[in-house]
Parts: C-alpha cells; sequence; structure tokens
C-alpha cells in the first residue's frame, strides 16, 4: 500500500481508525518490515542466559532468534536461520553450547570469541577444502545478528535497523514507568529478576489489539466483571488490592507510548497501602519494604505506571509485576509471550505467593486475562468481513481533551482515565512508521511534510509537549 | 515406596481397586462435561494442588529439564482447591465471557495405572495414579481446541471415600495453541 492510502487509514483529529489496519493481509506485511524490521523488541531476560554458552529461543516479529551468552560473557541476539539454506540452527527452546550445528548440511556457527572474530560467525563447512576449494569466505556467511542490542536493566532488546536511536532515547520520559517495574520494591535500580518459566500461547486476535488494550483502556472494566466479583485479589476484595491514589491515562505522542499511571510525587508521599491482606506474611514484608524505601529515597520523586512500549511489549509495574510481549503471526493471530518479575533478594515464601497471585490473573490460565483474549479474538474475527471491514474503530473518548502534562516530558492527559488519547498515539506512531518516516522524522529532530499533531484542548501549543 | 498394586495387594484387591479408580475418573468427566463444578470441587481433598507444568523443547541429553517443574516455576496453572473454586464462582457469574456461553468440553480418560503407597489392615490408603487425559472443546461456532496429557494424581482414601489429593499434568504442548484454559482441562 503507499504511503499517501496509508496516511488515510488512521483519522487523528476526527478519533477513527479503518479496521483493514486490524485485518489486513497487505499492511500485515508491511508491518513485518516498517515496524518488526526498525523498532526495539524484547527478546528476553538475561537470567534466562545466566551462564557462558546458555541459549535460548525468542523471536522478533516472526523471525526465530537466539539469544546467547559467549564464553566471554557477552550476550548476543542472532537470526536462528542457516546461511546455507535456511533451516533452523537451532531447536531447542533452551540449552547449553557454543556450537550451532545445522541439521540439513552441517555448517556450524559459534560464539566462542576465540575461535571467531564475531559471535555466530560460520566455523564450520563439510568439505571446505575439498569442494569449496577454500574459495568460500566464512566471514561472510555467519548467523545474520541483529543491529543493536541493550541489556536494560536485566530485560533484553534489540532492532533490525543501524539508524534505531538508543533505546533510552526511544522510550523518552515513559522509561520512568518501565523502571517502575524493573526497579526493586525498595527502589534500588534494578533488582528485578523474572521467574523461570514463560507462558506462551496464540490467540486468532491481531496483535494490535493486545498494545491498544495495554496501553491504557480505562473503559473495559466491563470485560473483568466477573473476576472482579470473584475477588482474587490478595486482599480478598476484587481482582487486586486497592491502589494510590491518583492515578491516570498518559501518553506521549511523539513516541507512540502510554499507558495508566500516577502523577509524580515525593517518595514520602508515595501510600503503598495495605497490600496483601490474606498473607500477613506477605503483607508484612511489603510494609517493611515500603518504609525502607520512604527512608532511602526521601527527596527523590517516586514515578509509577503501566503501559505499553511501541510497538508490541507492554508491562504492569505491580499486581500483577509482568512483561507480555505480542508477537505477531499472520494477520489474524498472535503468539503472547508473558514473563513474570519479582524482586530477586525476596524471600521465597513472597516469591510463591506472587508466582501464584500471577498465575491466577495472568495468562492463558488467568481469570482476568481469558476474559481479555475473549475480546480480542472476536473483536478481530468480526472484523474482517467484506462489509465489517468498511467501517472504521471508534476512539473518540476525550478526544480534544488532552493536555500537556510537565511531571512526564513529553506526554499529555486528560486528567482523567477515561479516555482513548493512548490508543489513538499507539494508531499515529503506527502510521507514521507504516509511511516509512526516517529515524529523523520519527524523532521529531525534522519535520516530515505529513506531520499530523496530535489534537490538544484549545489553548494548548503542541510545541510544548515535546 | 511404590510398588505395583498387583505386588502388594493381590489380583483380587487390585482388579477392585481398578474399578474403584476408573469409575472416579469417569464419574470425575462427566461432572465436567455435565458442568456440574460444584460437586466436581467435592472429588478433591482440602489441600489438593493442581499443577499443569510448562513444558519446553531441550535436547536428549537434558530431558530432566523438560517440563518446569522447580518450586517458584511459573506453570500454566497452579491452584489450590480455594483457587479451583474461584474459577467455579466466576463461571457461575454469568459474565465471564471466555466461558460464556460455556464451552462444551469431553474429557476421555484412559491408560489407568495405579501403584499403592501406603496401607492399613482395612486396605490402601494412598495411591498414586497415572492416566491419560484428552480434554476435548468446542466453543461458539469454530473455536476447537484438543489438550492431551499426561496426568499424575495422588489419591487417599478418608472415610472410605477415594479423593484426589494432588494432581500434574503433563501437557504436550510447549506453545499452547488454544487461547485459554477457561474451560477446566
Ligand atoms: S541449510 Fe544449513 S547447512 Fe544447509
Ligand atoms: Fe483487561
Amino acid at each position: 500500500m503507499e504511503s499517501e492510502q496509508i496516511r488515510e487509514l488512521v483519522d487523528i483529529p476526527n478519533g477513527v481508525a479503518s479496521r483493514s489496519i486490524f485485518v489486513d493481509e497487505e499492511l500485515y506485511r508491511q508491518e513485518l518490515k516498517q515496524i518488526f524490521g526498525r523498532g526495539w523488541l524484547m527478546v528476553g531476560h538475561e537470567s534466562q542466559v545466566p551462564e557462558p554458552d546458555d541459549f535460548m529461543l525468542s523471536r522478533m516479529g516472526e523471525e526465530s532468534v537466539i539469544l546467547t551468552r559467549d564464553r566471554q560473557g557477552e550476550l548476543h541476539v542472532l537470526l536462528n536461520s542457516c546461511r546455507h539454506r535456511g533451516m533452523k540452527v537451532c531447536r531447542f527452546d533452551k540449552g547449553n553450547t557454543r556450537l550451532f550445528t545445522c541439521p540439513y548440511h552441517a555448517w556450524s556457527y559459534t560464539t566462542d570469541g576465540s575461535l571467531v572474530e564475531r559471535a555466530g560467525d560460520l566455523f564450520g563447512v563439510p568439505g571446505w577444502k575439498t569442494h569449496y576449494h577454500e574459495a568460500l569466505d566464512k566471514k561472510e556467511w555467519g548467523l545474520i545478528s541483529v543491529a543493536q542490542m541493550r541489556n536494560y536493566k536485566g530485560t533484553i532488546w534489540a532492532t533490525w535497523d543501524i539508524d534505531a536511536p538508543p533505546l533510552e532515547e526511544y522510550l523518552g520520559s515513559f522509561k520512568l514507568w518501565l523502571d517502575s517495574a524493573l526497579n526493586s520494591r525498595s527502589g534500588e535500580e534494578g533488582g528485578s529478576t523474572v521467574l523461570v518459566g514463560v507462558q506462551k500461547w496464540r490467540v486468532k486476535c491481531n496483535w494490535k489489539f493486545a498494545p491498544t488494550n495495554f496501553i491504557g483502556d480505562a473503559a473495559h472494566a466491563v470485560s473483568h466483571k466477573s473476576v472482579n466479583l470473584a475477588n482474587i485479589s490478595p486482599s480478598g476484595s476484587g481482582r487486586r488490592d486497592q491502589r494510590a491514589k491518583g492515578h491516570y491515562a498518559f501518553g506521549w505522542p511523539d513516541l507512540g507510548h502510554g499507558g495508566l499511571g500516577f502523577t509524580p510525587r515525593p517518595e514520602e508521599e508515595w501510600e503503598q497501602g495495605s497490600v496483601f491482606g490474606r498473607f500477613p506474611e506477605v503483607s508484612e514484608y511489603f510494609r517493611e519494604v515500603f518504609e525502607k524505601r520512604k527512608v532511602e529515597r526521601a527527596g527523590e520523586t517516586h514515578y509509577q505506571g503501566k503501559g505499553t512500549i511501541f510497538p508490541n511489549t507492554s508491562f504492569h509495574e505491580d499486581q500483577p509485576r509482568t512483561i507480555i510481549v505480542h508477537h505477531p503471526n499472520g494477520p489474524e493471530e498472535t503468539e503472547f509471550w508473558r514473563y513474570y518479575l519479582v524482586d530477586a533478594d525476596a524471600p521465597e515464601f513472597v516469591k510463591d505467593t506472587l508466582r501464584h497471585y500471577f498465575m491466577t490473573y495472568s495468562g492463558p490460565g488467568g481469570m482476568t486475562e481469558q476474559d481479555d483474549l475473549e475480546n480480542w479474538l472476536y473483536a478481530s474475527d468480526a472484523s474482517k468481513g467484506m462489509i465489517a471491514r468498511q467501517f472504521p474503530y471508534n476512539y473518540q473518548q476525550g478526544l480534544g481533551y488532552s493536555e500537556p502534562f510537565d511531571g512526564y516530558p513529553g506526554s499529555v492527559w486528560c486528567g482523567y482515565r477515561e479516555t482513548e488519547q493512548n490508543q489513538l498515539i499507539f494508531l499515529k506512531r503506527w502510521s507514521e512508521f507504516m509511511q516509512g518516516w526516517n529515524w529523523d522524522e520519527l524523532m521529531h529532530r525534522s519535520t516530515h511534510p505529513d506531520y499530523v499533531p496530535f489534537p490538544l484542548k484549545a489553548g494548548e501549543n503542541v510545541e510544548e509537549v515535546r | 515406596m511404590s510398588m505395583a498394586s498387583t505386588d502388594r495387594v493381590g489380583v483380587e484387591e487390585a482388579l477392585r481397586l481398578q474399578f474403584e479408580i476408573e469409575q472416579l475418573y469417569a464419574r470425575e468427566a462427566h461432572l465436567l462435561d455435565e458442568r456440574r463444578f460444584e460437586q466436581w470441587l467435592d472429588l478433591f481433598a482440602d489441600d489438593f494442588m493442581f499443577r499443569v507444568p510448562i513444558a519446553q523443547n531441550v535436547a536428549f541429553n537434558a530431558l530432566e529439564e523438560e517440563y518446569l517443574e522447580d518450586a517458584l516455576a511459573i506453570s500454566w496453572i497452579h491452584d489450590d482447591k480455594p483457587t479451583m473454586a474461584k474459577r467455579v464462582e466466576q463461571i457461575r457469574t454469568g459474565v465471564h465471557w471466555a466461558e460464556e456461553p460455556l464451552s462444551r468440553t469431553v474429557h476421555l480418560v484412559s491408560n489407568v495405572l495405579i501403584d499403592v503407597v501406603e496401607s492399613d489392615d482395612d486396605g490402601p490408603l494412598e495411591l498414586d495414579v497415572k492416566s491419560g487425559v484428552l480434554s476435548y472443546r468446542h466453543r461458539l461456532t469454530d473455536q476447537e481446541d484438543t489438550v492431551v496429557g499426561r496426568r499424575h494424581d495422588r489419591l487417599r482414601r478418608i472415610d472410605d471415600v477415594w479423593l484426589i489429593s494432588g494432581r500434574t499434568l503433563y501437557i504436550s504442548q510447549t506453545v499452547y495453541l488454544g487461547s485459554s484454559f477457561s474451560h477446566f482441562i
């Protein structure tokens, strides 16, 4: 599809977007290139490959990739496809090796820096002397590596685009919320780890339903009515414990990220509230941790929130503390990967209580997530008909009521939670990537001729948002 | 220590036990498939734990790591009995969209192999039971999935009634293909 046609799919000023974005095969193919070929994608967590030569399989979009640690301790992300004729060089979800030998014609690749120049280089080729006559340049035919990789507080991110900005710049001040998930509860930098085991499952829905839900859809409470009635929360009331006050939707119109979070406030004023009432020892543990946090971080600012990092990573910073990656698997299917976060130094009984709560809340067995999955599945299904796809989706809730919010540079809010500004912000970003903007334009170092400012409340200047 | 039931209790007793346990499993399957979930819960001991560990593809020499069963590993499901009761309660609200309308399920249980773990003068007290389960569901118009697994149960005799006191279900899928476990597998 040409970029003029793509531009028309998302009508930001009117708050509507074409359904073809969610059902069209051709657009999906373009997404794999323009979005998944360029954006920062989460690949895994360093704790999944703790030892030299450890590896795990992951995905970036539809591509199979290997996350591995070499003998020298460095992490690498390599495309899991043999350079000879494409066979997967690795079909184990995890393991320990420095030599990936292709099962087809036995080309082998190594990550050992003492044997090859670059991790993933071609090492052994049967008949290299006798049949290739030493003419095959092994350095030219190593496994494809990602263009950039970043270990951010234990989470591993990668992009295929050498021109993509550093991850921190890509995140902007939305990073403060990712920090609120990855920093320990006591406020120390990092300090979190993932529990062993990633839940991976497929749902017949377009991949964008999940990120646009997790970006802050405060209006879908009815989806979760049943789990609220069943009272699965650690306090025994509702589906999670009581939240602190001041919880709103914030979006980053120039970056495509957003979520639900709290207005920044001095650490001393952060009220965690009583949590885990059904588990007194766990409750006591968290009370102590938050007391400690108040003392140690006195004078600092408390930032906290959850949401979506464009394009396909979403996270919850608390209750349940988790990261989910929405891997596209065809226009009508998504493969979800859910990771669960805990403080590495939390006592076992705390981790175990959290673990049980996480599994009853999220994932395919999660009493909350199941109802989201059902909605995404049948929304996708009912949107693909030739009649149905002619009518746009509506994102008008709160339209024209967004204002710049200084507490998070680059963000906007409406002063309440029930707004669809964040979904529009995601689609705005989607459109910019899909139109093929270059990184200067995407990062707003220069202005693309088709730049559409995000609609703000009358009188607010868009330049202030930047 | 467990041993083959015939070694421990003799053929006649083993046959009787086999019959009792297979009847119990048949009853369980029918209770589930007839959506008599509250009665189904009565088949479990109060300290019952249900775990569905995640499987991963591993090399031939690392098969002991194929299923993630460490105490702190994430599973597909790891429920105690009160949590299972919450799931039933959620379905009964009538607004649990993933199960409203309810899925139609059929559970087939076979390959039942019983080991007597402990006995007293009145006979076996505690059993390890392996079985194979095929859990089929259909929902709405064209949503269909099948979970097949190997089941390891622990059963305990209390007041002359067999209660299921533990269950691990080893499902074959590494990536679950059925959208969600909103039904009881
Ligand atoms: S495809 Fe890998 S060696 Fe031929
Ligand atoms: Fe939800």
